[in-house]
């Protein structure tokens, strides 16, 4: 008896929605007859039996999802009798993962995974039967590249088992923030350095900008717009900022050729980052009327993956709420985040006046930037920002 | 270089080596008269004579024995056995004689003998004339068994097995004997017990010889083009010694294997070489070691049932593209 296995048809797959059965049980199967159609997050794919035998039960009925690696159907190879069940002694070797438990490897999955320090009992096995083949720790070879023996995470205890307690599923867009911010939080290396800026200057020439627009009938521009075209100016002096970590051979930095600023906003589903194209290159009024139109469209929904893709570098901005100083999670696969905080009032002399002065946090992936790089960026960014001519310049 | 088939190569092969050493001597039935059954031998009798080219009864233990003795004496016998079917009735003395005398009589005498014989099924023989029993051979320490399978390795290593001081099976192929490739003018003979990658790739090895080693490439050809697939070819060109090393090293590079081989699956060449693989290899290994062999029948007359019973280029698609699915590397 032969365990059927939900297949990998994309390297994005994480699971399958069998949308027909060719086959029925008790037909007759040979190897390479269509036994199901499978659709996954890209396509429907047909899904060819492997090896010849009678189907004997399907396990995921059409229309049902399963993951990669889990049972879908039962095939009779005639081997191990045809009342062979789960928990039965498994007569073929293809069918022992699933059927006891016991974690089926290759020797040279085995192997690397000694020498990486990755703990097999987390991976999905998509090889016959289930068995762990090198293809399946390719991701978790890469996220290790040396011997690591850290003890594997615990596993997420059930948050809470108050009966009263009101539970809200994850719509589509919380569920891919929350994976993304997993994924970010848990497998790049990052650091966080803050600085802050004497912010008088860029305040009152704010006040004089909005009162010419104002004049002119134009909307005005907020204090993030100006910090906006201000890091955009800095990435293009440090380009290293502006970069990506690629995995490609022995792990690449991506220097990206333009600057695109992705701005965190709040909406009704949870955060967005929509992106401002080209931030080096437009002007302040123009970012302030594209971010004005991208959060507008963030709140009523109508925002398109268009509007948010290819950003190379985020600001996320909490000062309004007067959140001085804070710090964020890197929107992968980007090379790092700028948390603003609010202007604030910081005495200086006794015989000077208190003035204005902001803080903002630089987190970075410190596979492809470090904290010199980050330094140099922050002392441009703080240069800029007190020198505010040469933002609108 | 000369474009030639791999039955001109063994005729030229025989035919300079008897002029350069003049122990060198033919003997074996039909081979004289005749030109052997196969034309190896064509045109010797008459440029060497009677003496050099000894057209025999069919009596191979008969004839195999009076090689040996001369073997021993100094001369340089090559024996032609018409298939390796008929050495069965030379089985004593090449087992019990031929590869034990060296180590039983204190290195008295060696056995400088070459056996030339052919294999394989496919040409409608029947049962008892399709054999490819050279495991019976390479079994046995003391015999030494190469199995070309180009004409180039034809030359090589006929001229290896001729100078080689041992007794020294040289399994020849039916359906190679007209098969064409080029071959060195120059006399470079081969390094018994060393195998050859004759095609180099990085997804999946394919170990075979003779006229599997022939299919190897053919099937990698194939699957390059149609599936992309990077096959790199391990040709063992001896079966005694096993060039071990070469064929781990291929695989501890490709982590998968599949074996093909022209005799039975069941305590075949192919099973060695998949223990051996096993042993050198094990913590590189991504999947089981898969073996294509002939099917467990005494090989049939009958034109489509002996294609069915044969091991084809499909069958050794088929085992490296499923090797290759349980590795998930061909999506």
């Amino acid at each position: 008896m032969i365990d059927i296995l939900m297949p990998r048809l994309s390297d994005t797959m994480e699971e399958g929605v069998i949308s027909s059965w060719h086959k029925s049980p008790g037909d007759r199967v040979n190897a390479g007859q269509i036994l199901a159609e499978i659709e996954t997050d890209k396509a429907i794919m047909e899904f060819e039996a492997y090896q010849d035998g009678t189907l004997a039960e399907i396990l995921v009925p059409a229309g049902s999802a399963a993951p990669i690696g889990s049972p879908i159907a039962r095939l009779d190879d005639g081997i191990g009798g045809p009342a062979a069940r789960p928990g039965d002694r498994p007569a073929d070797e293809s069918s022992r993962a699933a059927e006891t438990g016991r974690l089926v490897a290759t020797p040279l999955v085995r192997r690397l995974a000694r020498e990486h320090g990755i703990d097999l009992t987390t991976v999905t096995g998509t090889g016959p039967g289930g068995r762990i083949v090198r293809a399946d720790i390719e991701d978790a070879l890469r996220a290790s590249p040396s011997t690591d023996t850290s003890p594997p995470a615990p596993s997420p205890a059930e948050p809470d088992s108050d009966p009263a307690s009101t539970r809200m599923p994850f719509d589509a867009v919380r569920h891919a923030l929350a994976s993304r911010l997993t994924q970010s939080a848990t497998t790049t290396p990052t650091f966080t350095a803050t600085a802050s800026a004497d912010v008088e200057a860029l305040l009152s020439l704010r006040a004089r900008l909005n009162e010419a627009l104002d004049a002119a009938g134009s909307g005005k521009v907020t204090v993030n717009d100006l910090v906006v075209r201000a890091v955009a100016l800095a990435l293009r002096v440090h380009p290293g900022i502006n970069a990506s970590y690629s995995p490609a051979g022995r792990g690449e930095t991506v220097l990206h050729s333009r600057v695109h600023v992705g701005i965190a906003v709040s909406s009704p589903s949870g955060l967005m980052v929509p992106v401002i194209r080209d931030a080096d290159r437009t002007p302040v009024s123009t970012i302030a009327a594209r971010a004005r139109d991208l959060a507008g469209r963030a709140a009523d929904r109508s925002l398109t993956p268009a509007d948010m893709a290819d950003g190379t570098f985020t600001v996320s901005n909490l000062g309004m709420f007067g959140v001085e100083q804070f710090t964020a999670i890197i929107n992968p696969p980007q090379g790092a985040i700028l948390a603003v905080g609010a202007a604030t009032d910081v005495l200086g002399s006794p015989d000077a006046p208190a003035r204005p002065r902001m803080r903002y946090t630089l987190t970075a992936d410190h596979r492809i930037i470090d904290g010199a790089l980050a330094g140099q960026f922050l002392a441009t960014l703080t240069g800029l920002l007190e020198n505010p001519l040469s933002v609108i310049a | 270089m000369t474009l030639i088939s791999y039955r001109q190569a063994l005729h030229d092969t025989l035919r300079s080596e008897m002029h350069r050493d003049d122990r060198v001597f033919l003997i074996g039935e039909e081979i004289g008269l005749f030109e052997g059954s196969y034309k190896i031998t064509a045109g010797l009798l008459a440029e060497f004579g009677p003496r050099r080219v000894r057209d025999t009864p069919i009596a191979e233990e008969g004839f195999t024995g009076a090689a040996i003795g001369a073997a021993m004496l100094g001369l340089r016998p090559v024996v032609e056995i018409m298939t390796i079917n008929f050495s069965l009735l030379a089985l004593d003395q090449i087992v019990n004689h031929a590869a034990k005398i060296y180590g039983m009589f204190g290195g008295q005498a060696r056995v400088p003998m070459v056996i030339r014989t052919p294999g394989g099924g496919g040409q409608q023989l029947g049962a008892t004339h399709s054999q490819n029993i050279e495991l019976y051979y390479a079994f046995v320490p003391g015999m030494k068994v190469v199995a070309p399978s180009t004409p180039a390795d034809a030359k090589a290593l006929m001229l290896a097995a001729v100078r080689d001081d041992d007794p020294v099976l040289v399994l020849e192929n039916l359906a190679l004997y007209n098969t064409k490739g080029e071959v060195p003018d120059e006399d470079l003979p081969a390094d018994i017990g060393t195998a050859a990658v004759t095609r180099e790739g990085a997804d999946i090895t394919v170990v075979a010889y003779s006229r599997m080693a022939a299919v190897a490439l053919r099937a990698a050809e194939e699957l390059a083009a149609t599936d992309g697939i990077d096959v790199e070819v391990v040709d063992l060109r001896s079966l005694r010694p096993l060039d071990r090393e070469t064929v781990i090293a291929s695989v501890r590079k490709t982590n998968c294997a599949v074996v093909l081989e022209d005799d039975w699956l069941t305590y075949g060449i192919g099973a060695e070489v998949a223990a051996s693989i096993s042993d050198g290899a094990f913590d590189w290994l991504d999947a089981p070691v898969r073996r294509v062999a002939m099917a467990e029948v005494p090989l049939p007359y009958s034109k489509p049932l002996e294609t069915a019973a044969l091991p084809s280029t499909d069958d050794a698609i088929t085992a490296i593209r499923q090797t290759l699915d349980a590795v998930a590397r061909r999506r």
